[in-house]
């Protein structure tokens, strides 16, 4: 492991375990599930806990799982996998600045990237005088760990027992409300987030639930490209030398004054965000 | 398939999800900034990838035959509202959740 900072490494796990806590929760239970369903393909037991390891996205592994039992077809799968997580090039292009200069732990920044990985990663600052790059992997590595062991433990349950934790899932959809709204009144411009919606509600009445997020993807990119000379003069107002400060530095919120965030880098965290993503004093 | 095969499959889906994830960081390497179309791009997104993920995780919710989606609205309107409230990630999530639970285990059955 990269030690070239080892005193910050525990403070970092310790920050990260608490905005990754509904992720435990959704990822124990949906990788329980993903087992099991994998197991009752008829897959070895291991499979679902390789495909943890190696895939590490959720969605992506139910389908590959399903080919699994077909006929042996690795181009088949490397270019639906391809599609079904076209979405993930969008993460890229939001962490380009935020993993420069990670060092080692870049590689596997980028390997573990999956939607809940970047949606804390993005959203989340670790408290003031916590290693940023530590704090993101460990709030990859944790995640990843929690997918790992849902998936082996419903890999080994197998079948066995039915258990009844319908609607646990629903923390996935939880946290990514939550995260929505962050993001909304932080962002400087509010078209972004109505264009997402909109452009995604429309894709899914045309295309269905299983079709929908390429061509979603592509009309949210037009729509964006489209408001471009609208939006980048907001964006650019913000000062944002970076571009992912920006959706901190521009809050409306009162806590954090635009103009001292603007200055910093992403690491100094603003105090409402330490304040709402560890809030350990949940009461 | 034989175990072998198993294993190459999986090995070709990780290295496609590993081609999404990093293609952004081949295209525009850490050295130099990147266009500044890239740049817009990566801070006009996120908004808009949020909304997606949000459609995404309801995007089986069908709101004319069973519950009519009302658990999914009735937890997003406890998560949105207490978030907004009290400013806690964490009880809002937890909240949420157990009230949906409730609701698809004991109320829409």
């Amino acid at each position: 492991m990269h030690t070239n900072r080892p005193r910050a490494i525990s403070p970092a796990l310790r920050a990260a375990i608490p905005p990754t806590l509904p992720i435990l929760a959704g990822f124990v239970f949906l990788g329980i599930t993903c087992g099991i369903y994998s197991v009752s393909l008829g897959l070895p037991w291991w499979t679902p806990t390789l495909m943890a390891c190696l895939i590490f996205a959720g969605s992506a592994e139910f389908v590959v799982a399903s080919m699994l039992v077909g006929p042996f077809a690795p181009l088949q799968a490397f270019v639906t996998v391809f599609i079904v997580n076209a979405r993930h090039l969008f993460y890229g292009l939001s962490m380009l600045e935020r993993f420069r200069g990670l060092g080692r732990k870049r590689p596997y920044l980028i390997f573990a990237q999956c939607d809940e990985t970047f949606s804390i990663n993005y959203s989340t600052h670790p408290p003031a005088g916590v290693d940023e790059g530590w704090f993101m992997f460990f709030v990859s590595l944790l995640n990843q760990l929690y997918w790992v062991v849902g998936c082996t433990l419903g890999g080994v349950l197998g079948s066995v027992a039915a258990l009844n934790v319908a609607g646990v899932d629903f923390a996935m959809t939880a946290l990514l409300v939550v995260i929505f709204l962050d993001q909304w009144t932080k962002d400087p411009s509010h078209a972004s987030a109505v264009v997402g919606i909109l452009a995604s509600l429309v894709a899914l009445a045309l295309f269905g639930p299983d079709g929908f997020m390429i061509p979603a993807l592509a009309l949210i990119l037009a729509a964006i490209t489209v408001l471009r000379s609208h939006l980048e003069p907001v964006y650019d107002a913000c000062g944002s030398e970076s571009m992912t400060s920006a959706s901190d530095t521009c809050k409306s919120g009162p806590v954090a004054p635009a103009s001292d965030t603007c200055e910093n880098e992403p690491v100094a965290s603003t105090p409402d965000a330490a304040g709402a993503h560890h809030g350990g004093d949940a009461r | 398939m034989t175990s072998t095969q198993i294993i190459l499959t999986i090995l070709a889906a990780a290295a496609a999800t590993v081609l999404t994830r990093a293609l952004p960081f081949f295209a525009f390497p850490a050295d130099r900034p990147a266009p500044r179309y890239i740049r817009y791009l990566g801070n006009a997104l996120p908004g808009a990838t949020f909304g997606l993920l949000v459609v995404y995780c309801l995007r089986s919710v069908d709101v004319l035959t069973g519950s009519h989606g009302i658990p999914e609205a009735l937890g997003i309107l406890v998560a949105g509202g207490l978030y907004l409230w009290r400013k806690n990630m964490l009880v809002a999530i937890f909240a949420s959740t157990a009230l949906y639970m409730v609701l698809v285990n004991l109320v829409f059955v």
